[in-house]
């Protein structure tokens, strides 16, 4: 399949963590940033040995968070001591116990869809199309095997340098897929 | 040549599936565990056990199970039809207990949903690795049984069509909801705790609808999977995110799934009756919820797992942790049922006395038997291991912890309120054949729920099961490690 007209990047296949933890420290230290490590479940040390950043989620999540609690308050208060208050019991028209607890749950609500979200947004998800997906041999990164992936859109790419390092690395099966 | 590997069908045990020629020096006898997946299973096999479930025929097993629970779920919403025509007099309730079943229902339902968010969340936050070949089953219970319990406090207000009313959405009176009372918080707090349990399962789905993706063989189910795994690829950048967005939403679900039925028991607590009033109330509910919700669980796995062939990963191990959680939580109830006494005595109020030796005495004094029978005496059992290794017997135990609970609610509101400061308030509560066919029709829509799931998604977390084998581990010899475990 090489040489084909519109080249996305060069699969490399992996059989264990070990060997793609090792290839992919290489990978990292070789310069490249335009690439990926593509695993059936997440491999601990993978973040390290591709050099990521700690995640970004939390933010999503803390926003979301304080976005509840806020609009919870607000809620109760406006709602029941400004636009109707009702006496109810000699119990004042505003208290912050009284508005915690459905305060407490929106920081909860809004949190987690924070999380989701922001997870989902930071991934670029969801996302209808992906050139790896064509591959049938890729289908097994879900399965058991390990890949680790460099776009063409890499300064560092050569269609034979890259080829050779990876291969030096241990992968078994290296193949250039298609945009 | 990928079909070669990926299309094997569900593997029986035997050589053939595991990681051959590499031997593991073993950990000291002392440090030594059972393994998470028994029997050395290589990753893929994994994959083809799980995923084979949902795949391939539709066993007949399943439909023998899915037929009744149709007709069940069926009974249930025509006895909601016949309520909501006639009216809330088909049911039992009346002066002075004004809450029935309907309550005691709910409660239960949303009690058993407990344990699901407890194995997914409490435990992911210890690092307990063996919730990983629970977890997904325990999620999805716990979303079909707060479906079950939502079902009745909308249905019990009497004017159903009314319901919308419990949410701050402007209305014909401009009238707002009523923040001070517990009703209100409760409503935030089911409503939240579906909802985030939720996205907490679905979130966890994703990764495994990758792999129903990959593995599906016609066009329908390739769609399908790929549309709700959202175009995962196993990318170790989203792997990052994912872990980190996982862990805050487990962190999020803590404090929820303990707010959740504190908010439940502040339904009561907040009220004045004797055997309500109680500052206990908060702690003993949860420890109850969890209780009964790891009952349920043991009911609904210890059959799968031998129906489904899934020994290996849903090991005896695993249900021995499980009875040790029911044996634990239902300490903890047992001990809030004597403090409730103790209380009651040391009060020196005597409406307050009175509700105790009533609730142990009196005319219903069979049900706070059958509850200090299946809640206290039963889980005293799992202290022996001989027992909690034999499945029909934990089996058994687990169903008598069920139904223990559900008569722990039924004390609490039943008869708490058939006696209260005055004689004239005194009475007797029958249940009517609608009460009772509503409550046994939920257990149909619960289990056509859980069916469907069995048939249409991956029952076990597939990528998280796999992440827990050595053969994950990039520093352990089945990871490819070199030179030893270290």
């Amino acid at each position: 399949m090489a040489g084909t007209a519109n080249p996305y990047g060069i699969v490399a296949e992996f059989d264990n963590p070990a060997d793609t933890m090792h290839a992919a420290g290489k990978v990292r230290d070789a310069g490249f940033r335009k690439w990926d490590v593509f695993t059936p479940f997440p491999v601990h040390g993978m973040d390290k040995a591709m050099g990521l950043k700690n995640s970004k989620v939390g933010w999503f999540s803390f926003l979301g968070g304080v976005t509840g609690y806020t609009c919870g308050m607000l809620m109760s208060w406006w709602m029941n001591a400004v636009d109707y208050p009702i006496v109810v019991g000699g119990k004042p028209m505003f208290s912050p116990f009284s508005a915690f607890p459905p305060s407490y749950e929106l920081t909860i609500l809004l949190g987690s869809f924070g999380s989701l979200f922001g997870m989902l947004f930071l991934n670029r998800l969801p996302r209808l199309y992906h050139p790896l997906l064509k591959n049938r041999r890729f289908a097994l990164a879900t399965h058991d095997r390990f890949f680790i992936v460099i776009e063409t859109a890499d300064p560092k790419y050569s269609e034979t340098e890259t080829r050779k390092l990876l291969e030096s690395l241990g992968s078994r099966h290296i193949e250039v897929v298609e945009e | 040549m990928a079909d070669a590997v990926i299309s094997k069908p569900l593997a029986q045990p035997g050589a053939a599936n595991q990681v051959a020629g590499i031997v593991v020096k073993a950990p000291p006898r002392e440090l030594e565990r059972e393994p998470m997946v028994r029997n050395q299973r290589s990753i893929g096999w994994i994959s083809d056990a799980i995923a084979g479930v949902a795949e391939g025929k539709t066993p007949r097993w399943w439909w023998y199970a899915f037929i009744p629970s149709v007709i069940m779920m069926t009974a249930c919403f025509s006895m909601i039809l016949y309520l909501v025509s006639v009216g809330v007099g088909v049911w039992g309730p009346g002066h002075p207990v004004m809450w029935g079943w309907a309550i005691v229902n709910f409660v239960w339902w949303i009690g058993i949903g407990h344990a699901g968010t407890l194995i997914s969340a409490i435990l992911f936050l210890l690092r307990q690795k063996w919730r990983t070949s629970i977890n997904r089953a325990a999620e999805a219970m716990t979303i079909f049984a707060v479906m079950c319990a939502g079902i009745f406090p909308v249905i019990h207000i009497g004017r159903v069509w009314f319901g919308w009313w419990l949410f701050p959405i402007p209305n014909g009176n401009d009238i707002w909801p009523q923040f001070r009372s517990p009703l209100m918080w409760d409503v935030f707090a089911v409503s939240t705790y579906f909802t985030v349990s939720v996205l907490f399962w679905y979130m966890g789905l994703i990764p495994d609808l990758a792999v129903m993706r990959d593995r599906a063989k016609n066009k329908i189910r390739k769609f399908a999977y790929g549309l709700f795994s959202l175009g995962w690829t196993g990318s170790n950048r989203h792997w990052s995110n994912y872990e980190k967005a996982y862990l805050i939403l487990a962190g999020l679900s803590t404090p929820l799934v303990l707010s959740v039925h504190s908010i439940v028991s502040l339904d009561f607590s907040v009220s004045q009756l004797p055997g309500w009033h109680t500052t206990i109330f908060p702690p003993y509910f949860v420890a109850g919820a969890v209780f009964s919700g790891f009952g349920m669980v043991l009911s609904l796995l210890i059959p799968l797992r031998r129906v489904l062939r899934l020994e290996d990963i849903i090991t005896l191990r695993h249900v021995e942790l499980m009875c040790k959680v029911t044996l634990a939580t239902g300490s903890i109830v047992g001990y809030a049922y004597a403090m409730e006494f103790f209380i009651a005595w040391y009060s020196g109020n005597p409406y307050e006395r009175y509700a105790f030796i009533n609730r142990a005495t009196g005319h219903y004094a069979w049900a706070y038997l059958t509850m200090i029978t299946c809640n206290v005496m039963v889980p005293q059992l799992f202290w022996f291991k001989k027992i909690r290794t034999k499945m029909l017997v934990v089996f058994i135990l687990s169903i008598l912890v069920n139904i223990g609970m559900w008569f722990e609610r039924f004390v609490i509101v039943v008869i708490s309120l058939h006696r209260d400061f005055m004689p004239s308030n005194w009475g007797y509560f029958r249940p009517t054949w609608v009460d009772i066919l509503t409550f046994l029709g939920t257990f149909g829509l619960f289990f056509t729920f859980f069916l469907l799931f069995l048939r249409f998604v991956p029952l076990i977390a597939i990528s998280e099961v796999k992440g827990v084998t050595p053969q994950a581990d990039p520093h352990h010899p089945l990871g490819g490690a070199k030179g030893g475990h270290h």
